[in-house]
C-alpha cells in the first residue's frame, strides 16, 4: 500500500470524500488549494489594474454617470507627461524622497550603532526612540502644525534659541523655501526609528567571532567598521531604504495634515495631486492614466532596486 | 367581568393598531450637513419636527474641510445615507444634472411654497439650476455671506484713535472702502495692545478645500473681476484677468503680506475665528454664521466686537455668498418624509425660531419683519451683506474650477510665485480647458 501525501489525506477524510480525493491528480489538488487565492487576486488586484488601464484611455468621470464615455487614445498620457505642474509635483516628491531617505539612513544607522553598544538604559532609550513611529501619521501631521506655529510653536522657539532669530519671523509651513524641509523633518522624526530597528537587527546578526578575528589581525576599529560592519549591515539597510522609499513615494496623510500641499503647490506630492485629480476633480480617466504612469515608475524602480539588493546579498 | 375583558381586549387592539400605523408611517430621516455651530441649532430646531411628525431624525455632520469630499462621494456613489442634504450652493449644477437631488417644483406648487418668500439672492444661489430659470432643486436653508468682525473696544480706545488719526489723518472707524480696510489692518499690525502684540487682519488663505477662493473673491469682485462676459458666461478672457481683477488680486496679496498674523498661510473659518477670539487680530474676515458665537464669546463678545459688510472697492460693492439650500436626495428611501421636513421647514414660524436659535433664515417674513434689524447686533450687517452677494461657479464642473482657482491664487498670494497677471491668465487657461472638456466651449 502506497503512503503518499494524497493517500494520507484520503485516509484522514470520511469515505465518500476520500473516494473523490483519490480521483484527483496532484495538479488538480494543487489547483483546488490555490484557486481561492488566485480568484481573490484576480478580483482585487488584476481586474482593477486592467480596468484602470482601460479607463486611462477614456474621458470617463465617476461623478458624471450619465455622460457619454469616449475613447481618447493616448491623450491623457500626453497631457500628463506634457504638464509642467505634474513635473513640479514629481520634483517635490523626488526632493522629499531623497532627503528623507538620506536623513533616515544616516540617523537610523547612527542610532542603531549607539543602541547596539548596550549601555545602561539602552532598552529604555530604544523604547523612547521608537515611540514616534507608533503614532498615526495624521496625528503627527496635525500636532507638528502646532509645533511649527510661528507664535506658539516649540520648534520656532528652539530654532530661535539656537540662532537668536525672532521666532515669529519665519514660518516653516508657510514659506516656500522652508515648507519642503518641514515635511522632511517630520517624516525623518517619525520614521528614523524604523530604519534604526532594521539596522539594529543587522548589527546584532553579525557574529562576534568576526570582530575577534579582526582584532587578532590587528584591524583598527575604523577598518572593522568599513570592512565588517558596513558590508554586513548593507542588505538590511537597503531593505529599509526599499520599504521607506515605497512608503514615501505614496506619502499622503502626513503631508496633507501638515501643509495641505501648500504653500501654492510647493509640497504637493504626486499622491496628493493624484487624489485631487481622481476624487476632487473627478477626472477619472485622466487620473487612471496618472496612476498607471506612477505604477510603472515605482514598479520599474523597485525591480531595479531589488535586483541590486539581491546582488549585495549574494556577495 | 366579561365586559371588562372585552373592553381590555378592544383597548389593546386599538393600541396595537395605532402603534402599527405609527410604525408604518414613521421614518428615520438622516440629514447631512457640515459640522459647525448652525448644525447644533438645527438639531435643536428639528426636535419640533420629530414631535409633530412622529418621524425621528439622525444627523451626519462632516467638518468643512472634508465636507465636499465626503458628501459628494456619497452622492456620486448613489449612497442612501442621506435623505436630506444641505449641500453647498456650488454643488447645485452637478447635483441637478447628475440626478442626485429631486426637482422640487411640483412639490412646491402642490404645497403652496413660493420662492418669492425668500431672499432673491438665496433662491438664485441655493435653489436654481440652470441659474436664472425657475427650476428649483433646494429650499434656501441657511443664508450666509462673508463679512467682517472688528474689535470695537480697540476702535473706541482714545489712545488708539489718536494714534490712528495722527497716522492717517482721519478717524478710526469702520472702513468705507477696501483701501481703508487695508489701512486699518496695517495700523494694527504688530501694535502693542494691553501688553501683547496684535495683528491687523485674519483672512482666508486655506489651500486644501475652498478657503483662499472664498476670501480673495471679496477683493476681486470689488476691483472689477467678473466670471465671464454678460453675453457668454464662458467667455473669460478680459473678465477673469481684467486690469481691475489683477489690481484686486494684488490688493489681497498686499493685505496678506502686510497685515496678517505670522503663520496664517493656511487659514480658513476655524483658524480665523480662533485668532479673533484669542485677541490676536483687530479684523476678521469670516462668514456670518460665526457672528452669534462671537457675540456671546466671553473674551470678545458683546460690546467688544462689531460687524460690517465687506467694503466696496473701486469697481463695485460685492461680497462672497455662502450658505446652502436643503434638498431631497433622489436615492433616499424616505422621500415622502423628507419632503414633509421641507414643508415643515418652510413655515414662517419655524424660520423665525431658526433665526432665534442662531440659524440665518433666508425667509423674507423673518428678515424683513419690523424689528429684525435690531434683533441682534449683527442683524443689520447681515441684511446689508445679503444685498451685495455674488457666488462662485455652480457648474457641474465646479470642483475642478474651484481647485484650479485655489491653486493659482494660493501660488501667487501665499507662495509669492509670479505676478497677479500671470496667475489670472493661467486661471483663464485652466478654466477654458475645463469648459472645453465639458463641452461648454
Amino acid at each position: 500500500m502506497s503512503d503518499t501525501a494524497l493517500d494520507r489525506v484520503a485516509r484522514a477524510t470520511p469515505p465518500r470524500v476520500a473516494r473523490r480525493i483519490r480521483g484527483f491528480s496532484d495538479r488538480a489538488i494543487a489547483w483546488i488549494f490555490v484557486a481561492p487565492t488566485i480568484v481573490l487576486l484576480l478580483a482585487i488586484n488584476i481586474f482593477p489594474l486592467i480596468w484602470t488601464i482601460y479607463l486611462s484611455f477614456t474621458n470617463y468621470r465617476a461623478n458624471r454617470p450619465n455622460a457619454v464615455v469616449e475613447w481618447v487614445g493616448f491623450r491623457n498620457y500626453q497631457r500628463i507627461l506634457g504638464d509642467p505642474e505634474i513635473w513640479q509635483t514629481m520634483q517635490a516628491t523626488a526632493h522629499f524622497l531623497f532627503w528623507t531617505l538620506f536623513f533616515q539612513v544616516l540617523f537610523g544607522f547612527a542610532l542603531a550603532w549607539l543602541i547596539n553598544a548596550k549601555f545602561r538604559g539602552s532598552n529604555l532609550w530604544t523604547t523612547i526612540i521608537v515611540l514616534p513611529m507608533m503614532l498615526s501619521p495624521a496625528v503627527v501631521g496635525n500636532f507638528w502644525t502646532f509645533l511649527y506655529q510661528p507664535q506658539i510653536g516649540i520648534f520656532n522657539y528652539a530654532v530661535a534659541f539656537v540662532t537668536g532669530a525672532d521666532p515669529s519671523s519665519f514660518s516653516m509651513i508657510g514659506d516656500v523655501r522652508l515648507a519642503p524641509w518641514s515635511i522632511v523633518i517630520v517624516d525623518t522624526w517619525m520614521w528614523t526609528p524604523f530604519v534604526m530597528l532594521i539596522c539594529l537587527a543587522g548589527l546584532r546578526s553579525i557574529p562576534e567571532s568576526i570582530y575577534e578575528a579582526a582584532e587578532c589581525d590587528r584591524a583598527s576599529k575604523w577598518r572593522q567598521f568599513w570592512t565588517i560592519t558596513v558590508p554586513m549591515v548593507l542588505p538590511f539597510l537597503m531593505l529599509a531604504v526599499l520599504f521607506r522609499g515605497i512608503e514615501n513615494f505614496k506619502m499622503f496623510d502626513l503631508v496633507v495634515q501638515l501643509t495641505g500641499g501648500g504653500p501654492g503647490s510647493t509640497t504637493e506630492l504626486t499622491s496628493i495631486n493624484l487624489k485631487r485629480e481622481a476624487f476632487e476633480k473627478w477626472r477619472t480617466g485622466y487620473a487612471s492614466a496618472y496612476a498607471v504612469i506612477l505604477f510603472v515608475t515605482v514598479f520599474g524602480l523597485a525591480s531595479i532596486y531589488v535586483k541590486a539588493l539581491n546582488t549585495v546579498k549574494n556577495r | 367581568m366579561k365586559t371588562n375583558a372585552r373592553l381590555l381586549a378592544a383597548t389593546a387592539l386599538v393600541g396595537l393598531s395605532t402603534l402599527a400605523t405609527t410604525g408604518a408611517n414613521a421614518a428615520n430621516l438622516t440629514l447631512c450637513w457640515a459640522a459647525w455651530d448652525p448644525a447644533n441649532a438645527l438639531i435643536e430646531l428639528s426636535r419640533d419636527f420629530e414631535a409633530q411628525s412622529g418621524h425621528s431624525m439622525s444627523f451626519e455632520f462632516v467638518p468643512w474641510p472634508n465636507f465636499a469630499d465626503r458628501m459628494l462621494n456619497e452622492l456620486n456613489s448613489r449612497g442612501q445615507l442621506c435623505d436630506l442634504m444641505i449641500g453647498d450652493s456650488q454643488w447645485i449644477g452637478l447635483a441637478a444634472e447628475s440626478g442626485h437631488y429631486i426637482q422640487l417644483n411640483d412639490f412646491f406648487d402642490a404645497e403652496g411654497i413660493s420662492m418669492d418668500a425668500f431672499i432673491p439672492a438665496t433662491v438664485e444661489g441655493y435653489s436654481e439650476w440652470p441659474k436664472g430659470t425657475p427650476n428649483y432643486w433646494a429650499l434656501p436653508a441657511f443664508a450666509d455671506v462673508v463679512g467682517w468682525t472688528y474689535r470695537r473696544d480697540w476702535f473706541e480706545n482714545p489712545e488708539i484713535q489718536a494714534a490712528f488719526r495722527e497716522a492717517y489723518g482721519r478717524d478710526l472707524d469702520v472702513p468705507a472702502t477696501q483701501a481703508e480696510l487695508k489701512d486699518i489692518a496695517e495700523f494694527f499690525q504688530g501694535r502693542e495692545i494691553d501688553g501683547r502684540t496684535v495683528y491687523g487682519a485674519a483672512i482666508y488663505t486655506e489651500r486644501g478645500s475652498e478657503g483662499i477662493t472664498m476670501g480673495v473673491t471679496n477683493a476681486l469682485y470689488n476691483f472689477g473681476f467678473r466670471y465671464g462676459s454678460p453675453d457668454n458666461p464662458y467667455d473669460l478672457e478680459g473678465y477673469v484677468n481684467s486690469p481691475g481683477a489683477v489690481e484686486g488680486l494684488e490688493f489681497y496679496k498686499a493685505l496678506y503680506d502686510c497685515c496678517t498674523p505670522p503663520g496664517s498661510s493656511d487659514w480658513y473659518m476655524s483658524e480665523t475665528i480662533d485668532a479673533f477670539r484669542s485677541g490676536q487680530v483687530a479684523l476678521q474676515m469670516n462668514f456670518a454664521f460665526i457672528w452669534p458665537g462671537v457675540d456671546q464669546d466671553p473674551n470678545v463678545g458683546g460690546d467688544r466686537s462689531g460687524y460690517f459688510a465687506n467694503p466696496p472697492g473701486p469697481d463695485g460693492h460685492f461680497a462672497q455668498l455662502g450658505g446652502q439650500g436643503i434638498s431631497v436626495v433622489s436615492y433616499s428611501q424616505n422621500q415622502d418624509a423628507a419632503l414633509e421636513y421641507i414643508k415643515w421647514f418652510a413655515q414662517s414660524e419655524v424660520q423665525q425660531r431658526w433665526w432665534e436659535l442662531g440659524g440665518f433664515s433666508a425667509m423674507n417674513d423673518v428678515v424683513l419683519a419690523p424689528g429684525f434689524a435690531d434683533s441682534q447686533p449683527y442683524a443689520q450687517t447681515f441684511l446689508d451683506s445679503m444685498e451685495i452677494v455674488l457666488d462662485f461657479w455652480a457648474e457641474p464642473t465646479y470642483a475642478e474650477l474651484l481647485l484650479a482657482m485655489q491653486n493659482r491664487i494660493h501660488r501667487y498670494v501665499v507662495a509669492g510665485e509670479g505676478t497677479a497677471q500671470e496667475a489670472l491668465d493661467a486661471l483663464v487657461r485652466d478654466w477654458t480647458e475645463i469648459f472645453e472638456d465639458d463641452g461648454k466651449l
